[in-house]
């Protein structure tokens, strides 16, 4: 949460205000949205997306167990969950490789939630679904692959 | 205003499975529309915050290659039954929402 961000969106009187402005050209939405971590999200790549979310060269590790199934046949809803059994885990990041954007989501988890996360997922094809833990300040990687039937990322 | 979500805590031993289920159509803004061929406009969830009694547990960022109605589920040690989590989000148009629920 960005204390700017809350001031903007506070300040031009509710979100309706905003998506107006960002209509009008008033605002950029990446104004709008400074928090959202934009770059690493549109990376096409997955060493981009990890680079934008700071990460660099995560280290293989069998602690982390990603729960995804081996066939998917609806690409746009893989539930996949990933639990990870390294002490002191502060961020949980999912990436499906092949997507236009990797990048899924960034998990930031504190005040004693466990390094557990679980969600569903899209995904266009067949490709590995890789998890990056962050613990202690280092980073840590598995990956697991999920066959697509029907692609979920388009029309 | 968005749809409602629906959060279900349950304790488990001394920690808290919390599932909470988010009303939202997550467009990635390359799907076309069926009828019209022209490109559906991107409008996805990209934070979600969740609080225990008041203190932030999970502070994530999320895309658009997340599923429509986003489910998401995360464990919290150390809560107790009566607790109260909160979870919110912002979406990529500004728009936001918010729920709390007691585990039960």
């Amino acid at each position: 949460m960005n204390a700017l961000r809350r001031n903007v969106l506070k300040g031009a009187a509710g979100a309706g205000a905003v998506a107006v402005a960002v209509a009008a050209g008033l605002l950029k939405p990446t104004q709008a949205m400074a928090a959202w971590n934009k770059a690493a999200f549109e990376s096409k790549s997955v060493g981009d997306a990890l680079k934008g979310l700071g990460i660099a060269s995560p280290a293989d590790s069998k602690d982390i167990t990603i729960k995804a199934p081996d066939i998917a046949e609806n690409g746009a809803v893989v539930p996949v969950e990933v639990t990870s059994g390294i002490a002191g885990t502060t961020s949980i990041a999912i990436l499906a490789e092949k997507n236009a954007s990797p990048l899924v989501g960034s998990f930031g988890l504190a005040g004693g939630a466990e390094g557990f996360i679980s969600t569903r997922i899209k995904m266009g094809q067949t490709s590995l679904v890789r998890a990056v833990v962050t613990a202690g300040g280092k980073n840590y990687t598995a990956a697991k692959e999920v066959k697509v039937t029907i692609g979920g990322c388009g029309g | 205003m968005a749809e409602p979500m629906r959060i279900r805590a349950t304790m488990a031993g001394d920690v808290a499975d919390v599932k909470v289920l988010m009303n939202h159509p997550m467009e990635t803004g390359t799907r076309k529309d069926a009828k019209t061929g022209q490109l559906v406009p991107a409008h996805y969830i990209t934070e979600v915050t969740a609080t225990l009694n008041g203190k932030t547990v999970l502070d994530a960022e999320i895309g658009p290659a997340v599923s429509k109605n986003p489910f998401l589920g995360f464990r919290v040690k150390g809560a107790k039954a009566g607790d109260t989590v909160a979870v919110k989000w912002v979406d990529n148009t500004g728009d936001k929402n918010s729920a709390e629920a007691k585990i039960g």
